[in-house]
């Protein structure tokens, strides 16, 4: 009867095995009582339903995606920093981390950087600005993307709840089989796992769907698909990505499912069983995500080199062919990551030369972007210094893969500190820096003021110092040979690296409370930092010529485009900002509890599953796709926004650019910025 | 509009402000139903890539049979033609419900004819329960090797999905007793057929590659 009601749940389950783990317990626990007891102290709970949870307007579901990555980052940075703690004392000592725990530690890390921390924060970006940036009103399928982030949202919270019921696997973010089955694994980590990926691999694949229909069809009149900037350009790679590299995990990691749940034998050792399906099957997923990860940072510079330069992107049309050739190479060269498991040499050499292709498209855009700085008018901003440091950092990432793509020399350092070392090389100026300066660069669009400029010089000291400190001595301790993954270790000569990597990693701790003290500090100056004309970066492309916050149907006509970075020509015109002669009613997407309900349903159902909880497993499926079934019923599901209305706040909003004052290029960072930057001549 | 898109715009660059009203309701409908038809294409392509995954994992596992039995004892090539048939009838007469829909714009006419795609498509999926029944009691069970795993996974997944097109024909039938045979419920019935010839079209390969392969070599 308990069996019935409960599954494998029991007292055991609670994380008082350890100091460490009843700690980051209590933390998460406390952590979600604090938000509870803010919104409730602010009386926000009808706002939060219905600004918020209930909202499909794709702005505020790329805000929400963001919030969700944050969260999720500090956990993955203190898990990076306490795993460079135990290593830096871990020489002929066990630390204080037993050998099971950082197992742990280092398959979180792992899965939460890639699956949730990276990819809503990139899918977060994208909602945001992708559709302002076209001249759409919304995604093509609002309510699916309020369902995308109800279960990314669930796999996110599935890892949470991990961290205070039961053990995380022990299997690494890639989980592989035979390891993870359940004669080796038998726990219900490798069911967290599982099901947090298979939710959120769910919904990114409806992303890429929504993402790649928004952008055929619903651009601008004029702008073609050769006038579109290249952060769009991005935004469709990545969806085509999605839409045909999901499904691989999605199978993959159900079939591991069916092997645990059903004793099947997909990668088991006997009976038939063909781990390397598994294997080729994950990597078919996992070589375009890394394109997935990193195409969005590719974007993101493109914007703010071009913008910071006030210049036209040098070589658009080479930019966004280079985009489509590694968005098509990424399909081919899945097998380099696992050069080391029995292939024949010359399979290996074909994946090898077709890896090294891949340097070439990424070569023309660091070209690219330089020549987009040479004779601009360079303004250092956050957002640039990240470029800056993206370029010189990438490049050395960009280096060693090439190394690693040489099959001789990856059997040489395949499994080390190097590898560890190369892939965060990659996805940490590759991705995270460019997040974070769409992070600041965004910022005053959607909420209306900018971040504060001296914090966001002192955050990009701390990640940038912290990442070379961090990251530089494992290239050389990985080449001495120290595996990764190691909890102990017992040669002398890899203290002083791992020393160094510790002081790195207690630098993005660093630069983690800092962008905590720069929220903090934004908000509170919000007034003086306020842009409320919405063009503070003298920008090029159609979302900086609405307001800041932009209204929620973001254009009161649709524009039409006849050129790349329309808006910044207009400007110069002197056709920016004209008032249109009539207004019209506007049709929005209204609110729906779809994607609320749908990541409270999933959420249970994967937890059921996790710990055998038969009657929830049904009852979460059963709501999820109940809910979706009554949707399809509801009728009303747009609302008229009268066009008085419309007039009223565009006029509002016009008499505020026409008051605001035209700032010289130099002040742009100054408090007397007010969102007009005038163009230099 | 057509002008601007072929780069022979007015004289000025940069971005115009449109006066013409933005359009009606109507064509608006017509474009979101345009766009909800091509996001279903796309979705089937994605679709497409979970089978292929499920075949490219038969094809190794095709020696997998880890001493159980295989193809010539389970395969029960007559059920496997019969249930060939029925799917492809029901593709025919899905083919006819959405002819019956778009030009004789009758609901009685378009009713019948995906009730009898409903009725063939149950047909099918009970002449493949019964397989898997006998497959089963043969001692082919999905845990006895990894050919076996993948064989399930494949025809299982492909017969769940024919399943969820059951439901939804049912979810369309209440559909049409709400609302009738309007423009949405139009475009939802297109999407469905669209669903339910992928599934024709992925089941000729099951049966080609899993049953005839499997039984004739």
């Amino acid at each position: 009867m308990r069996h019935l009601l409960f599954g494998n749940l029991g007292y055991d389950a609670l994380p008082f095995y350890s100091a460490i783990a009843t700690g980051a317990a209590s933390v998460v626990v406390l952590g979600a009582l604090a938000v509870l007891g803010f919104v409730t102290w602010i009386k926000g709970w009808k706002s939060l339903w219905i600004d918020w949870l209930t909202s499909v307007d794709h702005k505020r579901i790329g805000i929400m995606y963001v919030v969700v990555s944050f969260v999720m980052l500090a956990r993955a940075v203190v898990e990076a920093a306490v795993m460079r703690s135990q290593q830096a004392v871990a020489y002929n000592n066990p630390g204080f981390i037993p050998p099971e725990h950082f197992a742990q530690l280092f398959t979180t890390h792992g899965t939460i950087m890639i699956f949730f921390m990276a990819m809503p924060f990139l899918i977060g970006i994208y909602n945001f600005a992708m559709p302002l940036q076209i001249g759409a009103r919304d995604v093509s399928f609002p309510a699916m993307n309020s369902i995308s982030l109800g279960l990314t949202s669930a796999g996110a919270v599935l890892m949470m709840i991990s961290l205070c019921i039961g053990k995380f696997s022990t299997g690494g973010w890639t989980g592989y089989p035979p390891y993870t089955e359940l004669s080796f694994s038998p726990g219900v980590g490798v069911d967290y796992w599982i099901w947090a990926l298979t939710l959120s691999s769910i919904g990114n694949t409806m992303t890429g769907i929504n993402f790649a229909v928004t952008i055929y069809k619903k651009r601008a009149p004029g702008m073609t698909l050769f006038r579109m900037p290249l952060f769009a350009w991005t935004a469709l790679c990545i969806s085509i990505l999605m839409i045909f590299a999901m499904p691989p995990l999605t199978v993959a990691t159900l079939m591991l499912a069916m092997d645990r749940y059903l004793g099947m034998h997909f990668f088991t050792n006997e009976l038939g069983g063909n781990m390397m399906n598994y294997i080729n099957m994950f990597w078919l997923f996992g070589h375009p995500e890394v394109y997935i990860l990193i195409l969005p940072a590719f974007g993101v510079y493109s914007e703010t080199i071009a913008t910071f330069s006030n210049k036209r992107l040098y070589g658009y049309t080479s930019l966004v062919w280079a985009t489509i050739s590694i968005a098509v190479l990424s399909f081919t060269v899945w097998l380099h990551h696992f050069f080391t498991m029995g292939q024949d040499g010359n399979v290996n050499a074909i994946f090898g030369i077709a890896t090294m292709l891949i340097a070439i498209p990424t070569g023309v855009k660091v070209y690219d972007w330089l020549l987009t700085m040479v004779r601009g008018r360079i303004r250092i901003s956050v957002p640039m210094l990240y470029a800056c440091a993206f370029m010189v950092l990438f490049v050395v990432g960009g280096a060693t893969g090439v190394m690693l793509a040489n099959p001789g020399f990856d059997y040489q350092v395949h499994n080390t500190l190097f590898l560890v070392a190369h892939f965060h090389n990659m996805l940490i100026p590759g991705l995270l820096f460019g997040m974070l300066s769409a992070y600041h660069y965004w910022f005053p669009k959607a909420f209306g003021f900018r971040l504060h400029e001296g914090w966001g010089r002192i955050i990009f000291g701390c990640w940038v110092g912290g990442f070379i400190l961090a990251f530089m001595p494992l290239y050389i301790v990985g080449a001495l040979g120290m595996p990764r993954r190691s909890q102990e270790f017992f040669e002398a000569v890899y203290r002083p690296y791992l020393w160094v990597a510790l002081c790195g990693a207690l630098l993005v701790l660093c630069a983690l409370a800092s962008m905590v003290i720069q929220l903090w500090t934004s908000i509170r100056d919000r007034q003086s930092l306020a842009v409320p004309a919405g063009d503070p970066w003298n920008g090029r492309t159609l979302e900086w010529s609405i307001a800041a916050p932009p209204p929620e149907y973001n254009f009161a006509l649709i524009p039409q485009i006849d050129s790349v970075d329309a808006f910044h020509q207009a400007k110069k015109q002197h056709t920016a900002w004209r008032a249109p002669e009539h207004y019209y009613d506007i049709e929005l997407p209204s609110n729906t509890p779809v994607g609320f309900v749908c990541c409270v349903a999933s959420g249970v159902f994967g937890f059921a599953l996790t710990w055998h909880v038969w009657w929830a497993v049904l009852l979460g499926a059963g709501v999820f796709f109940g809910a979706i079934i009554t949707r399809s019923f509801n009728r009303d599901t747009f609302r008229i926004i009268p066009a008085a209305e419309i007039r009223e706040t565009e006029e509002r909003w016009l008499l505020t650019l026409r008051e605001s004052p035209a700032i010289a290029n130099d002040a742009m960072f100054t408090t007397a910025n007010r969102g007009l930057v005038r163009e230099p001549v | 509009m057509a002008q601007a898109i072929h780069g022979k715009g007015p004289s000025h660059i940069g971005i115009r402000m449109s006066n013409a009203a933005p359009e009606s309701r109507k064509e608006a409908a017509r474009s979101e139903a345009e766009e909800a038809l091509f996001g279903f294409w796309v979705f089937l392509m994605s679709d497409l890539i979970i089978f292929s995954m499920l075949f490219a994992t038969y094809a190794t596992m095709g020696h997998s049979l880890a001493g159980g039995p295989g193809p010539h004892e389970l395969f029960d090539l007559g059920s496997a033609a019969w249930e060939t048939v029925a799917l492809l009838l029901s593709s025919f007469t899905c083919g006819l419900a959405t002819l019956a829909m778009r030009y004789d714009r009758s609901t009685g006419k378009t009713l019948f004819w995906f009730g009898v795609t409903l009725l063939l498509g149950l047909t099918f999926l009970s002449l493949e329960l019964h397989d898997f029944f006998t497959m089963a009691s043969k001692g082919g069970v999905p845990s006895r090797s990894g050919w076996l795993s993948a064989s399930w996974a494949l025809i299982g997944t492909h017969g769940l999905h024919v399943t969820s097109g059951c439901i939804w024909m049912l979810i369309m039938f209440a559909q049409v007793a709400k609302f009738g045979l309007d423009p949405l419920v139009q475009t939802r019935f297109m999407r469905l057929a669209l669903f339910w010839h992928f599934l024709d079209i992925v089941w000729i390969g099951i049966f080609s590659i899993v049953y005839l392969l499997g039984v004739l070599s």
